[in-house]
């Protein structure tokens, strides 16, 4: 394993001090960790609070800023923060309007942000929260944990972000968070696995000439390997699943977000995104707005992912609303 | 000591101190089972809860059974993190709850509070038997500790029964299509794989019945 660390155990709470280094408008807690405004909270602004395994920068404490979160409770590399992180992360951001936990679709983060809400909920405080589920790869099923939450999640950060600076209300917000969820449909593919520092060797085995498609963002293996194809043919396998599962009559207007693993260089995700734009073109769909990088990584792994969001108006304009945070900033 | 017939806060703080030893030894392994189908993370998670579990132990130095549960579960949810934190967390606050405020439990009280501990598990994580979960060690382990004593076992007999059903019962995982959890996201690539979850419980029984009876 080569990487850039002092010592595997030391991974988290180095990175978490070299953005509160690099970013006076973060604060950072260490005990027990969150990421969160220096200015939290905001009175009668409904907070908003993410969190998720580490590993995936910048998300989620990447996104934290005026804008998008109030608060981000980042856990180890690729596991679950824990409720004590996000009850406290909670009660930093509640300014009387109530809080939103994003929370992504793995069974340990949905587990642990339950009992956060429970135990916020016993101390007063206004919580709902919205799991994210976009990716197509996995079969939505009663017998399943159901699909896994990736791309749509940065988007529905954003969104919904803007719309509590906005001053929308806690049920308000909630609602346009489920509506971007449910209007949002990713699938990742993997030319190489990742190594988890504390585990020290790839998580999976990927030959020089296969590829993974259906890759989450953990380094799980996706639920095909096929040999490696060329840009066009690999962007068809990730948005044709796409259009098939959410169709889009003629005319209708998506945001395109291209991201990489962590390992692509963007040379790579405009190519593909060249080949994401022929096809849509040919069924007819709009890209109104694009979001291309790396937001949701898997650490080094090479690959990318698609994500495409139906846009309607209010989505629209709330995407377009200023956002500063470390990560994305706009409009500033 | 452990007399045979009671347990004692010491013998379950004893019980811990085992499990932890235990799981250090089966680390790599059990995060080499979560790498085939999970996200490579249970051993070292596994490690660092039982870990701080052992120094909250030793720090609350408590007095009775719930004390004990409770001195626990808070450490390994705030430590574990993944799905393994709220369930095993859940695990000890519902058999200290069902152990109550007694200094020991009889062999009867200890089967039943650790049937309490097994349906909080159940009910926080919604599996079903069969899901390849830890409930497909755990479940078997409780039904078959019961039946020991009903069959006029001691609880050492019992609790070899229990770890016996544990082993079985996470062999059996092996054919199991994953319902929950990370590895369901494979489908049909999760059959072959021994279930790391049901590995860490098979491992929590067998400590157990090294300590609590011996």
């Amino acid at each position: 394993m080569k990487k850039l660390i002092n010592a595997t155990d030391d991974v988290v709470v180095e990175a978490l001090q070299g953005m509160e280094h690099a970013h006076p408008s973060l604060k950072v807690v260490y005990d027990p960790k969150y990421v969160v405004r220096a200015d939290a909270p905001v009175a009668g602004k409904v907070g908003i609070v993410s969190g998720g395994g580490s590993g995936h920068e910048p998300m989620h404490g990447g996104f934290v800023g005026m804008g998008m979160l109030d608060a981000a409770c980042p856990g180890e590399v690729f596991t679950s923060p824990t409720p004590d992180q996000m009850l406290d992360a909670t009660k930093a951001v509640d300014g009387g309007a109530g809080v939103l936990h994003i929370v992504k679709n793995y069974t340990g983060d949905v587990l642990n942000f339950e009992m956060a809400a429970e135990l916020a909920a016993a101390d007063g405080i206004d919580v709902e929260a919205v799991v994210i589920d976009d990716d197509v790869a996995v079969q939505d099923s009663s017998f399943t944990a159901g699909r896994r939450g990736v791309g749509a999640t940065v988007l529905a950060e954003k969104i919904c972000g803007a719309a509590a600076e906005a001053g929308r209300d806690l049920a308000a917000v909630k609602e346009l968070c489920e509506r971007v969820n449910a209007n949002g449909r990713s699938m990742g593919m993997a030319l190489t696995s990742c190594t988890v520092p504390a585990a020290g060797k790839p998580t999976f085995e990927l030959s020089d000439d296969e590829m993974e498609i259906g890759i989450g963002i953990h380094g799980e293996p996706g639920r095909e390997r096929r040999p490696v194809a060329s840009a066009a043919e690999v962007a068809k396998m990730l948005v044709e699943p796409i259009l098939a599962d959410l169709p889009y009559a003629e005319g209708e207007k998506a945001l395109v977000f291209v991201n990489s693993m962590g390992g692509t260089p963007l040379i790579e995700l405009y190519i593909i995104y060249n080949e994401v734009a022929k096809i849509l073109a040919e069924h007819g769909v709009e890209i109104a707005r694009n979001l291309i990088g790396p937001y949701i990584t898997s650490l080094e792994m090479q690959g990318c992912s698609v994500t495409m969001l139906k846009l309607d108006d209010e989505m629209t304009e709330l995407w377009d609303a200023t956002v500063n945070t470390p990560a994305l900033r706009w409009g500033v | 000591m452990p007399d045979g017939t009671t347990v004692t806060v010491d013998d379950l703080v004893a019980w811990v101190h085992r499990f932890s030893e235990v799981i250090d030894e089966h680390a790599d392994e059990l995060t080499q089972l979560d790498s085939a189908i999970g996200d490579a993370d249970h051993g070292t998670n596994m490690r660092r809860g039982c870990r701080a579990a052992v120094d909250a132990l030793a720090a609350a130095e408590p007095a009775d059974v719930t004390g004990f549960g409770r001195a626990i579960a808070m450490k390994v949810i705030s430590t574990v993190g993944g799905a393994s934190g709220p369930l095993y967390g859940s695990f000890f606050l519902a058999l200290g709850t069902t152990g109550g405020s007694a200094p020991s439990m009889d062999a009867t009280e200890t089967v039943a509070a650790l049937k309490a501990g097994v349906a909080a598990i159940r009910s926080r994580g919604k599996a079903e038997p069969g899901d390849k979960t830890m409930l497909d060690a755990l479940l078997p382990a409780i039904a078959a500790m019961e039946g020991s004593l009903e069959d006029g076992g001691s609880l050492a007999d019992a609790l070899q029964a229990g770890t016996d059903a544990a082993e079985e019962g996470m062999r059996a995982t092996i054919p199991m299509l994953a319902r929950k959890g990370r590895a369901s996201y494979l489908g049909e690539r999760s059959i072959g794989h021994q279930d790391p979850g049901a590995t860490s419980s098979w491992l929590l029984l067998r400590s157990a019945s090294e300590t609590l009876a011996a």
